[in-house]
């Protein structure tokens, strides 16, 4: 197997989870996919990692977990704080800032 | 013994504290402030958190003079923790920017007179709309968390504006972002808008670091490190992938545009600079624009200069899409907070156009600009704070007619940093814009010279707009009046202004300080 795969691999998934932010209306979906979009930028790393013969990407990949687990923190109590509002999670009901 | 033996001593990266302090200084506050969140019963908070912000400030404040007057320190600059900061003049500069106007915010955040009890909500846990949740708006407590959350938002900043890799930069990067998606939720008043404002504030910034993230992990893959100088020695001559290069640069650009909310990428910035509290929209506004554009000046400038000719051309069309954007669309707005918004929208445009010219006058220029408009900005923000009616701020300029004849004053200060805004002589944003236009001029700019200026023409349509409701309409019987507000929005303000007018009038000491030197690597 060569690395190209993973790579196109990750590319993939990123591209699903960058369309699924775009498509889906539920904010923990869309939470999610954005967790997908950083677990694709970890395979794309490690992969790098390998193919460089070196540790360094494997060392970031890390990094990126720890901002991914961050970032559900904060980005679940804000999602929660206004589901316990408006008993909806939908990202459309959110449509009192505009134009 | 002998495995022992074999093991090679991994030598710990030299720090060097002096240069550093400043951040560790905010970020050390930062966790005390935590600590007296936990542990100082309720009435005692604010007071205390107060205090221990302002010592941060001084104390970070003069750590940072100390070191930049010091005779050991070196002119250029220096590199610490190995390569992964650099602290060099525009840095320095930078950090004196983000710690004023910091101060600045924090001034606004602080402040309980305008709204008793401050502009943040007193038990944030409380659902809005309920019997506890209209009991709570006239309480005098609030959720004092906001300061350890500013403090650690600005030491993200200052790390962001310092980064010299790409991993460090996604770090500070979470770290000036989580705590602002946080503040955006806390307001008193209109805690609907403000938690929709925290919403799409997260989800968008979310998004928009995923994208920065895989920017870097392309490039990572094209140049074999996240180091930017490593990146740059990658792209002088090799027969890498470009594809990698440019897919990786084009990603990680749009992550840096949608933190300075730059157009196309400025989708969130009207809906959140409404939505979130007043004070935490001027902080935003001033200090992660100081910042965004510190880290895309330092990325263009040191990794990728010598692949300019390739992406000159792109950034050229997002500085024009940018600047017609915010003042096209800050036309059709009745809400002043969204019309500073589009406001800041265009200034970002006008200010990509100083971080492309890649010459030292185009990073002089941009770094005085940043400079000028962040307190141009808060003293914005501190006047908006002040027009109020029963339901908290008026911000419909429907309410702000004939505010000259209530309080000429207010009209006095508004007027001035409106045209400051509009870039009109004798303010700081006439000199911000001619440096910058002159920067990009002399580069070869011009056209988009020609486009910014029609850009300023039309956006300075609608700054005069407002200033014509305040002074040439009736006041309506039923329309908001003017807080008369404390000691820190009153030093804000009168701070804000008076830096605005001195930049404006004698600009050179602050030009001389800007060009003081170049970024090192």
């Amino acid at each position: 197997m060569t690395p190209t795969y993973y790579l196109l691999l990750s590319a993939l998934l990123f591209s699903l989870g960058a369309v699924g932010v775009l498509v889906r209306r539920n904010a923990i979906v869309v939470f999610m996919c954005v967790e997908l979009m950083l677990n694709a930028v970890n395979l794309t790393l490690v992969t790098f990692s390998r193919m460089h013969g070196e540790l360094d990407g494997q060392v970031m990949g890390f990094f990126v977990m720890v901002v991914a687990a961050a970032e559900v923190v904060v980005g679940l109590t804000i999602i929660m704080s206004i589901f316990r509002t408006r008993r909806s999670a939908s990202v459309d009901d959110s449509n009192l800032l505009k134009y | 013994m002998t495995f022992l033996a074999q093991v090679e001593l991994i030598k710990p990266p030299e720090i060097e504290y002096s240069a550093i302090a400043p951040v560790l200084i905010v970020l050390g506050a930062a966790c005390v402030s935590v600590l007296f969140e936990a542990f100082l019963p309720k009435h005692q908070r604010w007071a205390a958190q107060v205090v221990l912000t302002m010592l941060t400030f001084i104390g970070a404040g003069t750590a940072l003079g100390l070191y930049a007057g010091a005779e050991t320190t070196t002119a250029q600059g220096i590199t610490t923790l190995s390569g992964a900061v650099a602290v060099d003049r525009p840095v320095i500069f930078l950090w004196v920017t983000l710690l004023l106007l910091g101060f600045g915010s924090i001034l606004l955040i602080a402040d309980r007179s305008v709204e008793p009890g401050g502009a943040f909500v007193a038990d944030a846990a409380v659902r809005p709309g309920t019997v506890q949740d209209r009991a709570q708006a006239t309480r005098t407590g609030m959720q004092t968390e906001v300061f350890p959350l500013t403090l650690f938002a600005l030491a993200g900043m200052m790390v962001f504006v310092a980064a010299n890799d790409l991993l460090t930069m996604f770090i500070a990067l979470e770290v000036l972002s989580l705590p602002l998606y946080l503040m955006c939720g806390l307001a008193r008043r209109r805690r609907l808008l403000s938690q929709e404002a925290a919403v799409k504030y997260f989800l968008l910034g979310a998004f928009a670091s995923a994208f920065f993230l895989y920017g870097l992990a392309l490039l990572y893959g094209y140049a074999g490190s996240v180091k930017l100088a490593d990146i740059a020695t990658a792209t002088a001559g090799s027969d890498k992938s470009d594809t990698l290069l440019f897919a990786g640069f084009g990603l990680l650009v749009v992550g840096l545009l949608f933190k300075a909310s730059v157009g196309p990428f400025h989708a969130w910035t009207p809906d959140v600079y409404q939505g979130a509290p007043t004070p935490i929209t001027a902080f935003m506004a001033a200090c992660t624009k100081v910042a965004a554009f510190g880290g895309i000046l330092r990325v263009l400038t040191v990794a990728f200069e010598r692949t300019n000719w390739e992406w000159r051309g792109v950034l050229w069309g997002v500085a024009v899409a940018s600047m017609v954007i915010g003042a096209v669309l800050g036309l059709t707005q009745t809400d002043v907070k969204r019309m500073v918004a589009y406001s800041s929208v265009a200034h970002a445009g006008f200010l990509l156009i100083g971080s492309i010219s890649l010459t030292e006058q185009g990073l002089s220029g941009t770094l005085f600009y940043l400079l000028a408009y962040g307190f141009t900005t808060i003293a914005v923000f501190g006047v908006i704070s002040l027009v109020r009616n029963a339901d908290g701020e008026a911000t419909h300029l429907s309410q702000w007619a004939g505010l000259a004849k209530r309080s000429p004053v207010l009209a006095g200060v508004f007027t001035f940093l409106l045209l400051a805004l509009a870039g009109i002589p004798l303010t700081s944003g006439f000199v911000g814009k001619f440096v910058v236009f002159a920067a990009a001029i002399q580069d070869g700019l011009a056209p988009l010279v020609v486009v910014a200026l029609v850009a300023s023409a039309v956006a300075a349509f609608f700054y005069l707009r407002v200033i014509v409701l305040m002074y040439f309409s009736e006041p309506a019987p039923d329309g908001p009046t003017v807080t008369v507000p404390g000691a820190f929005t009153t030093i804000a303000i009168t701070v804000g202004a008076a830096v605005t007018l001195v930049l404006g009038v004698w600009p050179s000491f602050a030009l001389d300080w800007a060009g003081a030197g170049g970024f090192i690597f």
